[in-house]
């Protein structure tokens, strides 16, 4: 069975570095950067990448809607 | 075939979005402090909007208080309402336009203090739109006062001490108060500061509209959502602490179906 696996894209600028995401991130994906974004907020970024699976979960919180989601099952397009 | 090779920007080149910002919500940024739930609420409603196909004939009313900018979040013709009078605009808005979707967006000072008035007769006439109600137990915009829905014992700028029952009376249960009009055809509560909660919520608001397209009568959705800025917490504290005393009080789930 194809394993599905996943991967985020975070609108840096626009997080606001609530940390809601990273603690709902049931793999322990997300981190938030000690670098300040422009707004002076830690935005979120995908520390664990590896671990995503795209389950949304992260996204489905995110108040200020920075997440996009994607989901890729390797062995249906091989 | 080995799968552990395939690198983030390969699935995001490759693969499918499963997730990303609907098109009705605008591209300014929001006005909240981090971590509100105003902004998942007002994403949720902009979701249903768009996967109904109703955009061009959905009006939205806002309220006063910290979501007195949603229109400038929600891609929509709104009309921003005087403080609490939201369900009277949107039944004028809706009389003259009865083939157009309307819903209010209030908070719980807009809704339960200022607006008893507003929300229980347009409730109690039954006008056939929808009510999407933010409760978050305290005034946000104006400093952290005492709402009608603050908790018992619960400290706000107004009550410094906590809520006393005796002298400031109880936290208000305006949900369940409403579901007694026979003008009402759907009081629900619900969350948004988890998953499992977000899902539900949205299939909520989904049925309050759907109740309007079949003429039903006034839905009302609360959404217990937080207060971080006003309850003194981090978001993450603010959303365990909702969870732990929100919700025992005003506990999720369809009061009126
Ligand atoms: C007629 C009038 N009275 C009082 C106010 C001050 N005021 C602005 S927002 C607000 C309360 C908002 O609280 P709530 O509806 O709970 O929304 P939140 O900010 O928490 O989202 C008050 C009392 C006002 N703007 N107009
Ligand atoms: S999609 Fe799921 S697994 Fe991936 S970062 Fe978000 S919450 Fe974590
Ligand atoms: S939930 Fe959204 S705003 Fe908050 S830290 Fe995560 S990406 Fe940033
Ligand atoms: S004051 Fe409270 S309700 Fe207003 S934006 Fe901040 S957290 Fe949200």
């Amino acid at each position: 069975m194809a394993k599905v696996i996943g991967a985020v894209v975070i609108d840096t600028e626009a997080c606001k570095g609530c940390d809601i995401c990273v603690h709902a991130c049931p793999t322990d994906v997300l981190k938030l950067n000690d670098q300040v974004n422009g707004k002076g907020y830690n935005p979120a970024y995908p520390a664990n990448h590896a671990a995503c699976t795209g389950c949304k979960i992260c996204a489905l919180v995110c108040p200020d809607m920075c997440i996009t989601v994607y989901q890729y099952k390797p062995d249906k397009v091989a | 075939m080995t799968t552990s090779v395939i690198t983030p920007e390969e699935i995001i080149k490759k693969g499918t979005v499963v997730f990303k910002k609907t098109e009705l919500m605008t591209n300014n940024t929001l006005s909240y402090c981090p971590g509100c739930g105003h902004g998942v609420a007002h994403r949720l409603v902009m979701e249903v909007i768009e996967e109904m196909g109703i955009g061009e004939e959905t009006i939205g009313v806002a309220p006063v208080g910290c979501s007195v900018l949603a229109y400038d979040f929600m891609n929509v013709d709104m009309q921003q309402a005087a403080h609490g009078r939201a369900p009277a605009v949107a039944t004028g808005i809706k009389r003259v336009y009865p083939e157009k979707y309307v819903f209010t967006y209030q908070g719980d000072g807009d809704l339960a203090a200022i607006g008893t008035s507003e929300t229980i007769h347009a409730c109690n006439r039954g006008e056939n739109i929808v009510i999407i109600f933010i409760n978050n137990g305290i005034y946000g915009m104006t400093g952290g006062q005492m709402a009608p829905t603050t908790l018992a014992g619960m400290k706000s700028s107004t009550s410094p001490y906590g809520r006393s029952i005796p002298t400031m009376g109880y936290p208000i249960k305006m949900t369940e108060l409403v579901a007694h009009l026979p003008g009402v055809a759907y009081a629900t509560r619900q969350a948004v500061h988890e998953a499992k909660y977000v899902r539900k919520a949205k299939k909520a608001i989904q049925k309050a509209f759907e109740n309007q397209r079949d003429l039903k009568g006034t839905s009302i959705v609360e959404i217990v959502s937080n207060c971080n800025s006003g309850w003194k917490m981090t978001p993450v504290d603010a959303n365990k602490w909702l969870e732990e005393n929100m919700l025992p009080y005003f506990p999720l789930g369809d009061i009126k179906k």
